[in-house]
């Protein structure tokens, strides 16, 4: 086989998969749909391995390969194919895709494993990587766009999973919406493109854009639309709030889609769109803002939270914000290796907390759990790995890719990075009081509950994540370490080069910094939460910023008011007032107006003969008279 | 006694349609009605014949023909009608027959 029937395998088999456990889901049993649902997910995995050994060189010079499948829309002046393509990045992405979502397909066996509805779950688990790999591989934007509404509907799909909530319903729905407004963005930004460039393709549109000048305002307009498509998958500022509501969804669900590759696809987009954002700083400055912007924010949202997937969720939310920060400083590569870290680390705290959740019988507040160490050996470990790596405490991954793009902020300005710092240590803090408060302190586990280790099919996948989690950072090593930056020279030739410029003597002084930061924001967590565990009080215990922080600074809140409160009264003025009275009024009007004549001219129609005769006698003597005297 | 113009022919035949219309406007009786009308068609047939002769053009006199065919024709007609209204009404007054209305 050549290597492009092998790139058209890679997801075409999770569609067989979502094709078979949907349609067979009933027949097969929970069990059978899942190990098939796994098995599909692991072989994409197998053929973008073999690919990737194949390639070490990452394609030598050229940048990948690409090919046509059919053509899709030959309309007009628009010929869109649906092409694949494959270069180094989506090389990268379509690997921790398919690799952390086939560790989380195989711990869904275990989680779901008493769910009526687990062929169902695995069904859209399949069709989700299947969409995220057609995001991926995608070789022109309208491709791209199928995937990136396709991984939006199945983030819809499963974050409703258990649809018989009314609660859940409404964050599945509140998730699409915001995406919505971000794909509304999204698909001006291609309509742009496609005015200015006349195609969508990657090649065409970078190759005619690499000859335009810098700061050519239609490419700033085109990408800072893109940008908002991003905000709103990626969870940026202002549209993050659908992300920690998004939490509803099975946890499984919360560690592969709102943790590990969907709320990465905007990251992606805009390293993929990188020759056209390279032509518009003012967009990387908007990038780097609302990026920085978002980790600080999410972060303090994070610090007082109750529910371990949220603290969890607005971590996400905080990491996807530095990923920004990375890339609005130009340092495309450096974001995308925090991508590819936090995906092993962040699905590993999720998949944890759904390991605890699954321990305690489903108990979600932290307030209730504490001391689960000697019951949840396992979790624990991978856990605390999990806590060491996003805080950013060698030689874990977080570090390595945290610290990189901290110094590529810092080149650009120290205000950005000290800000970054910041965020960093509010990380440190809030995952700590997470470890600490639920597996050391005392136990507030409820009467009756007997927290145990999960079965294998959950324990390996935390492992290999473990174990991903420690490893990853070794790819990218910044130059100081002077071992080789695998990541960084994998993706230059689709990412762009970047080079440091800093002096090691600065960079060792960032580094240990940032160490001393997360040290000192988990040896604050441990004081404040430890032995003498003062557990979060209740609500009205909460004082300042503290109770700010823990209503989530009353953002859906704002939101609420401001725009969804007006849509509905909008809305409803439009159905009642305006649709009543205006459209209804029209039309009743008018039938008014005839059933009114119609009385009218009822009268004459007596059914009396002698009458009818004699009205038409009266005619025929006007119509003689009026012919004799005219 | 003088000739009989036409004009004579004119006098007759507009007060022979007169009470033909007279008939059909004021008398309730449908058959009476029928009459009138026959009265109307005989006095137009009157005026065709006389014209036709003061003019010494044949063709008024086939015009005359055929409106008594087709008279005679609708007569049939109409007394077909009216029988068979008279046997669901049991009655020959024009009133009675308001049923037809829609």
């Amino acid at each position: 086989m050549n290597d492009f029937a092998i790139l058209c395998l890679i997801p075409a088999l999770p569609l067989l998969g979502f094709v078979v456990t949907g349609l067979f889901g009933k027949h097969l049993g929970r069990m059978l749909s899942g190990w098939l649902a796994t098995l599909a997910t692991a072989a994409s995995f197998g053929l973008a391995l073999a690919l990737f050994i194949a390639h070490p060189d990452g394609f030598g010079a050229g940048a990948g390969f690409d090919g046509k499948l059919f053509d899709w829309l030959p309309v007009a002046g628009l010929n869109l194919s649906f092409g694949l393509q494959l270069d180094p990045l989506s090389l990268m992405m379509t690997l921790v895709v398919t690799g952390v979502g086939a560790l989380i397909h195989l711990y869904s066996i275990g989680y779901m494993h008493d769910d009526s509805g687990a062929s169902r779950f695995f069904s859209f688990m399949n069709l989700f990587i299947f969409s995220m790999l057609v995001l991926v591989l995608a070789d022109n934007y309208a491709v791209m766009f199928v995937g990136w509404e396709g991984v939006g509907l199945c983030s819809y799909l499963l974050i409703g999973f258990w649809f018989t909530r009314d609660e859940y319903n409404a964050a599945a729905v509140k998730a699409f919406v915001m995406n919505r407004i971000g794909d509304l963005g999204f698909l001006l930004g291609l309509f742009a493109m496609f005015t200015t460039f006349g195609s969508l393709s990657f090649g065409t549109v970078f190759g005619k854009a690499a000859g335009m000048a810098s700061g050519t305002p239609v490419l700033t307009l085109i990408t800072i639309l893109l940008f908002v498509g991003a905000m709103g998958k990626s969870a940026q500022i202002p549209l993050y709030t659908w992300l920690p509501d998004a939490m509803a969804g099975p946890t499984p669900v919360s560690a592969l889609i709102h943790a590990a590759t969907m709320v990465t696809a905007g990251v992606y987009m805009v390293i993929r769109s990188h020759v056209l954002y390279d032509l518009a700083p003012a967009s990387l400055a908007l990038i780097a803002i609302v990026g920085l912007a978002t980790a600080v924010w999410a972060a303090l949202i994070a610090l007082t939270q109750r529910d371990i997937k949220k603290v969890l969720a607005y971590s996400t939310v905080s990491q996807l914000g530095y990923m920004f920060l990375a890339l609005g400083v130009g340092a495309y590569s450096t974001g995308y290796f925090h991508v590819f870290t936090h995906a092993f680390f962040k699905a590993l705290l999720f998949l944890g907390a759904g390991s605890v959740i699954h321990a305690l019988a489903g108990e979600q507040d932290i307030r209730k759990m504490g001391a689960l160490r000697k019951k949840l050996p396992i979790t624990y470990l991978t856990f605390l790995v999990a806590t060491l790596a996003i805080s950013g405490i060698p030689p874990f991954a977080g570090f390595f890719s945290k610290d990189s793009i901290l110094a590529a902020a810092f080149e650009r300005s120290p205000i950005l990075w000290a800000i970054g710092v910041f965020a960093a240590f509010l990380t440190a803090f809030y995952m700590g009081r997470l470890l600490v408060l639920v597996f050391h302190s005392s136990s507030r586990v409820k009467e009756g509950v007997h927290p145990h280790e999960s079965p294998w099919t959950m324990t390996v996948p935390l492992v290999l994540l473990a174990v991903g989690s420690i490893g990853s950072g070794f790819l990218g090593m910044p130059a100081v370490f002077g071992l080789p930056n695998f990541i960084s020279d994998f993706l230059a030739p689709a990412a762009g080069a970047y080079e440091s410029h800093l002096g090691s003597g600065t960079e060792w002084l960032l580094m240990a910094i940032s160490v001393v930061v997360a040290l000192a924001g988990f040896g604050l967590a441990a004081w404040r939460y430890g032995p003498k565990a003062v557990v979060p009080g209740e609500d009205v215990d909460m004082k300042g910023p503290a109770r700010w922080s823990l209503v989530k600074f009353r953002v859906d809140e704002l939101y609420e008011a401001v725009i969804v409160k007006p849509l509905f009264a909008l809305s409803s003025w439009v159905s009642g007032t305006a649709n009543d009275r205006g459209v209804d009024g029209l039309v009743r009007g008018g039938a008014g107006l005839f059933s009114g004549i119609g009385r009218l001219v009822r009268r004459l129609q007596t059914g009396n003969t002698v009458f009818y005769l004699f009205a038409m006698t009266l005619g025929v003597i006007v119509i003689a008279a009026i012919a004799a005297l005219g | 006694m003088g000739t009989i113009t036409l004009d004579h022919y004119v006098y007759l035949a507009t007060a022979l349609f007169s009470v033909g219309v007279a008939g059909v406007l004021i008398r309730r009786n449908i058959l009476v009605m029928f009459m009138g009308i026959e009265l109307m068609l005989n006095a137009v047939n009157i005026l065709l014949a006389a014209t036709s002769a003061f003019r010494g053009d044949s063709s008024g006199q086939v015009f005359v023909f055929f409106i008594m065919l087709v008279a005679a024709a609708e007569i049939a007609v109409g007394l077909a009608i009216l029988t068979t209204i008279y046997r669901n009404t049991r009655s020959i007054d024009i009133k009675h027959y308001n049923r037809l209305k829609g």
